[in-house]
């Protein structure tokens, strides 16, 4: 009676046995599926991504009246908008207006716009802010580094970051008015 | 939970069992007289035994040979139609994909395009086939193997005559001495098995480990297919790309802007410039276009040691310098720089006189130069002139009847000049570029010409790191060594039955079955054994 007990015992532990055994492998082998999706579908994002804290830098300021560095960090407090772009690049420049057009009504609200272009030289982009007649301040990245610490690809790209400096949005290419304005609304400090 | 009684020795066989696993009789009673399937010793494959659970159900499938080979066959058509029309990554990077296919291909283009076929081999979905090509791999070696290992190591020396009966190299025999035994006892030690014996009855056994070759195999897969895996973590794999001008210091990407790299001189260099290549002269002239011979940068790597925030001014320490040739990358904390793409004599400078309209000798009042990566505003002059530099494009083209700059580089340079001067009195505005001197006014006192102008080149460096390489490596290596070892070996078995009053022998291999043949006609030399009869010939 004691045997026939001990096997039925035995068999139910065998049974459990394996059924922990072929699920912990099921969960290892669907876990990597998924990591390598994951990753596959991610792999060409940029670095900083929504939700992350945005990394700080300090760039010379151009075609303003004094030649200031302005220092992410610096901005806490208010909410910034972080804007990449390029002279020769098209998207970039169709924007620029809307930019110009929110950016003194944001600026009371505790927002500031700030436009990271990576062209070459400063001239170009001198000639671009008289051109268009723009207000908010331009920062000159050189030699990209602000650019690679921010894994940016395409332009334009543009971070709209809260007061607490953390990233509310990413958005690659061309904004409209009416986006602009949504998502500026939406890092207004409060 | 079904068992399966032996009806000879009694014993309770899981259900799945085809051979008895304690006296090897066959259990597939309505099988009589056929061969015995030898594989997996007549052990129950596991994933065959009971089905209750869902993990159990999705351990069911992916343990079947046949989804298995199912995945294979779909990742095999897929990757090669893969291959009818070029990768998204080898057509122009100026055409929109979506149009590009349809123009080029027609309708077919257009549903490769829509199905995703353009960008095949990253796409989500042939990656999941591939994982699950590995799942099934690893499952059905686990379900398979496992059994296959235990049902060889507990294997039972005396087996059923039956067993013996329904081998394919089976023979009985009546007529021999203890001699005869004891020598072909001796032929088959001779033959390098490994012999037990038990009340007479015996088992000969070789080259076992070949039946793990399969399994190491699917090992090797594994490792393989997680080393591609290993791509995805940042740390392990880096492929990137960087353009530096001749001059020019450039942060590395994926260093987190703590290298950067200044290309010193960029080296063009073609078959038939130098005296050496005189011997390649003949065949030099019967090709048209120039031979590329050497391309090199020769580039100095720093470090940032400004420990401050990103995008302040870097000071640069540096590290190291060398020539970058191809296959001859220069090598930084595990990166390596490859040589890998040039563009020849960008603009650098210009230099341009200024000269009263008229004169026909274009005498200067003035010269400068206008260094195009980082052009003044205001270029002054002793005698009071002034030109300055209103606009410039780098690289000039008109569009809408607006003069832009196409790209960030000066490829196709523009400008406007305004000039000041004591005699002049509205400030005159010229208009410059590459084949164009336009005077604004139609009135221009003075004139700016065109005298020099120099050219850079570029080097396109290529960022790489890859640490998954060993790894991949590693698996193909363990691979290859699971086919030589299931390859190059046979598991070869020899049974003996000491009946009542006959011998009963049998022989079994997983391959190479005139291997073994031949092999007994050794081990029978010099005895009165008849060669075994191969069952399976009619």
């Amino acid at each position: 009676m004691a045997t026939k007990e001990n096997t039925k015992n035995n068999r139910q532990n065998r049974k459990r046995n394996r059924l922990i055994f072929r699920t912990s492998i099921l969960i290892v082998l669907f876990g990597a599926l998924l990591f390598a999706i994951v990753s596959n579908l991610t792999a060409d994002e940029a670095i900083v991504q929504v939700g992350d804290k945005a990394p700080d830098f300090q760039l010379k300021q151009v075609a303003a009246d004094e030649n200031n560095s302005i220092r992410l960090s610096d901005l806490e407090g208010k909410g910034v908008m972080l804007n990449f772009w390029g002279t020769w690049c098209e998207p970039c420049k169709d924007e620029m207006p809307y930019m110009e057009k929110l950016y003194p009504k944001y600026k009371e609200q505790g927002v500031e716009i700030v436009a990271v272009s990576l062209d070459n030289t400063e001239l170009v982009i001198e000639n671009f802010a008289d051109q268009y007649n723009l207000t908010f301040p331009l920062l000159h990245d050189k030699n990209s580094q602000v650019l690679d610490a921010y894994g940016v690809k395409p332009l334009p790209t543009t971070y709209f970051i809260d007061e607490n400096g953390m990233v509310v949005e990413r958005v690659l290419g061309g904004l409209t008015l009416e986006k602009l304005d949504g998502y500026l609304q939406q890092i207004v400090p409060s | 939970m079904a068992k399966i009684t032996c009806n000879n020795c009694g014993f309770d066989n899981t259900k799945g069992t085809t051979i008895c696993v304690k006296c090897g009789n066959p259990l597939d009673n309505d099988k009589q007289g056929k061969l015995l399937n030898m594989r997996y010793d007549g052990s129950a494959i596991r994933s065959k035994t009971r089905n209750r659970s869902i993990i159990d159900k999705i351990w069911r499938f992916f343990s079947s040979v046949k989804v298995g080979v199912t995945l294979i066959a779909i990742t095999l058509v897929a990757s090669a139609i893969g291959t009818i029309y070029p990768q998204e990554m080898y057509i122009p990077s100026t055409v929109d994909p979506s149009e590009h296919y349809r123009d080029q291909y027609g309708l077919a283009g257009q549903i490769y395009y829509q199905l995703g076929f353009h960008n095949l081999y990253s796409s989500w979905w042939y990656m999941v086939l591939i994982a699950l090509i590995g799942i099934s791999i690893f499952i059905v070696s686990i379900d398979r193997g496992v059994p296959l290992y235990k049902a060889l190591k507990y294997q039972s020396i005396k087996r059923h005559p039956n067993f013996l009966k329904r081998q394919k190299l089976y023979g009985s025999y009546k007529n021999y001495t203890d001699q005869d035994k004891k020598k072909l006892l001796e032929n088959i030690k001779k033959q390098k098995y490994k012999l037990t014996g038990k009340n007479g009855h015996y088992l000969a056994e070789k080259g076992r480990f070949s039946r793990w070759g399969a399994y190491v195999n699917h090992l090797g897969l594994i490792i393989f297919l997680a080393g591609t895996l290993l791509r995805f973590i940042p740390f392990m794999y880096v492929d990137d790309f960087i353009w530096v001008r001749e001059g020019e210091t450039k942060v590395i990407p994926s260093t987190e802007q703590e290298y950067f790299v200044k290309n010193e001189k960029f080296i063009f260099e073609t078959y038939g410039e130098s005296e050496e290549d005189a011997r390649f002269q003949e065949t030099l002239q019967n090709t048209n276009e120039a031979v590329p011979k050497l391309f090199q940068t020769n580039a100095v790597i720093y470090q940032n040691e400004a420990k401050g925030v990103t995008g302040a001014e870097p000071e640069l320490k540096e590290v190291d310098r060398g020539e970058i040739i191809v296959n001859e990358p220069l090598k930084i904390d595990g990166l390596s720089l490859y040589q890998d793409s040039y563009q020849l004599n960008e603009f650098q400078s210009m230099s341009f006189t200024l000269h009263e309209a008229e004169d026909e000798d274009e005498e200067a009042i003035a010269e400068f130069t206008v260094d195009l990566t980082d052009p003044e505003n205001l270029y002054e002059f002793d005698d009071g002139y002034e030109v300055e530099l209103s606009y410039y494009f780098p690289d000039f083209a008109l569009e809408d009847g607006e003069p832009v700059s196409k790209t960030n580089y000066p490829r196709n340079p523009g400008f406007a000049f305004t000039v000041h001067g004591p005699d002049i009195k509205e400030p005159e505005v010229s208009f410059l570029a590459i084949g164009q001197n336009i005077d604004a006014s139609g009135e221009n006192q003075y004139k700016l010409s065109l005298a020099d102008f120099d050219v850079r080149n570029v080097s396109g460096l290529k960022v790489r790191k890859d640490l998954t390489l060993p790894v991949v490596g590693l698996g193909a290596f363990i691979f290859m060594i699971g086919v030589i070892q299931g390859m190059y070996w046979q598991h070869r078995r020899i049974w003996i039955h000491q009946g009542d009053n006959e011998l009963h022998i049998a022989c079994h291999t997983n391959k190479n079955w005139f291997g073994l043949t031949n092999e007994f006609e050794k081990i029978i030399k010099g005895t009165n054994f008849a060669m075994v009869k191969d069952q399976e010939e009619k």
